[in-house]
């Protein structure tokens, strides 16, 4: 599975080699792979650093997230209502924000990305060409960072921090089984096999995150003053 | 058992079909046909491909002020008469997400994108928790508008065509799909009869079409007709001439569709 580079609405294929478009840097990762820590770490270095950089991240947008939380709270969502919502959700941030802010130069820094979608709708059943195809407009990211770590540290992180997991969270609408965190080890299994099989076509680059988080941070800055450079942004 | 509640009652709108027997045959004389496996218009949802249905589904599509709500009103009052149990769907009705489109659309600031994929959301759901169950169950599911004049919208809007039939491949195959084909200067008028002004989407003015809003309506509804001519080419769409009179509109359905039930 290779999803290519495909045009963008204004049929401009290379759009992100122009002079003067942004970079755009993601981090993927089931929750408790640390992903989320590194991000935020780049967000407040690159700022440090003068760059113009904006952050988003997964289930945001104050036009949608409101209807996703009900449908989440009341268990109402199929895994195609559930993948159109979030879909929804990404394509409203990319119209309004990502997109406008690449195009001005800036950094954008999105803590999941269109293959959070693409692993998670998957495993609820989702046709993968189908997924596919709803993300196909969105420009790919000049680093994917992918955040692996075994599943059990990922999930105690988890589960430690939190008493109580959430319906979808723990994947229970996939009667994976009927205790919550059992449901939550087999799901969070399943979406891990999903980004693993994403690895090469889609060039993730991993880190190991069973390492100290300095160590991480300093591999992921130095690939990003790479993607700067490369594109003559280096402030 | 009144099967028609309105849409917006939300604590009954999934529970509606729990107190629904496939065996329930009080409501007589159910369009009878047999069980068939579950037709969607392409490759569908993945996980919902072993379904039978016994219902049939009907939609009725074209523009605002085209006079689609009095057919179905008409199409619905003689089904129910005919002894049929008749269920509503459309667009933008699910009670989980209609609301958050009615508050999307009010600051005008969506996206093309965002709105279709919201609008996909919604009649996704009405899809699988109404639409379905209402078939599974032998009703006639009525439809004001489905995914084509969606598409229809957004294609003009300049979202690519291949996307948008792939976006809606899950949604299921009505048996009849009528088109309400009405001259654009004749749909202003009906408008204008009922409202006196012009709707902004409907006009097409977040597209920039034009300064003068009666111009940018009638350039719009004829990009959506042509659109829907194309829509036509990949789809059996039932061309009905919507400038004829409601009568005649209405026989012109109404024996299709009895042709098609018996």
């Amino acid at each position: 599975m290779v999803i290519s580079n495909k045009k963008e609405l204004d049929g401009n294929n290379d759009i992100n080699k122009r002079k003067g478009f942004g970079s755009l840097i993601v981090v993927e990762g089931i929750d408790g792979s640390g992903k989320s820590t590194q991000i935020h770490l780049l967000n407040r270095w690159l700022r440090t650093q003068g760059y113009n950089v904006f952050f988003t991240e997964w289930n945001s947008s104050d036009y949608v997230k409101e209807v996703t939380s009900k449908g989440k709270k009341k268990a109402l969502l199929t895994p195609t209502t559930f993948s159109l919502l979030h879909a929804t959700d990404f394509a409203d941030r990319y119209e309004r924000n990502i997109y406008p802010l690449l195009r001005a130069g800036y950094v954008v820094l999105a803590d999941r990305y269109i293959y959070t979608a693409l692993a998670r709708d998957i495993v609820r059943g989702c046709g993968k060409k189908w997924v596919e195809n709803i993300y196909e407009y969105a420009i790919r990211p000049d680093i994917i960072f992918y955040y692996r770590v075994p599943i059990e540290i990922a999930v105690n992180r988890i589960i430690s921090g939190r008493p109580k997991l959430k319906y979808y969270e723990a994947g229970m609408d996939l009667k994976l089984s009927k205790d919550e965190y059992e449901s939550y080890r087999l799901f969070q299994q399943k979406i891990v096999n999903e980004y693993e099989s994403m690895v090469k076509s889609e060039n993730f680059t991993v880190i190991d995150g069973t390492r100290d988080i300095e160590d991480q941070q300093d591999v992921a800055r130095k690939q990003v003053l790479e993607v700067l450079r490369a594109k003559g942004a280096i402030v | 058992m009144n099967l028609n509640k309105p849409i917006n009652d939300k604590n009954n709108d999934i529970n509606i079909y729990n107190i629904i027997d496939d065996n329930d045959s009080s409501t007589s004389n159910q369009s009878s046909k047999s069980n068939s496996k579950i037709k969607f218009l392409d490759s569908g949802i993945e996980y919902l491909q072993d379904v039978n249905l016994k219902g049939s589904f009907i939609v009725i599509e074209g523009p605002d002020a085209s006079g689609r709500s009095t057919q179905i009103e008409k199409l619905t009052a003689k089904l129910e008469a005919d002894g049929h149990a008749v269920v509503n769907a459309g667009l933008r009705r699910s009670a989980l997400i209609s609301e958050g489109i009615i508050e999307a659309k009010k600051n005008f600031t969506m996206g093309k994108r965002t709105m279709a994929l919201y609008y996909a959301a919604d009649i996704a759901d009405q899809i699988e928790n109404k639409i379905i169950p209402a078939l599974k169950a032998g009703f006639v599911v009525l439809a004001d508008r489905y995914i084509y004049t969606l598409i229809a919208r957004s294609s003009a809007r300049g979202l690519n065509k291949s996307w948008l039939y792939k976006l809606f491949s899950f949604a299921v195959e009505p048996d009849l799909v009528f088109y309400l084909d009405v001259d654009p200067y004749n749909l202003i008028h009906r408008v204008f009869q009922k409202n006196y002004s012009l709707d902004y989407y409907e006009s097409g003015l977040d597209i920039g079409i034009s300064n003068d809003i009666f111009d940018s309506f009638i350039k719009y509804q004829t990009m959506l007709r042509k659109e829907f001519e194309d829509i036509g080419t990949k789809y059996s769409l039932i061309n009905v001439d919507g400038n004829k009179d409601i009568h005649t509109i209405y026989n012109q359905i109404q024996s299709k569709v009895d042709a098609f039930l018996n």
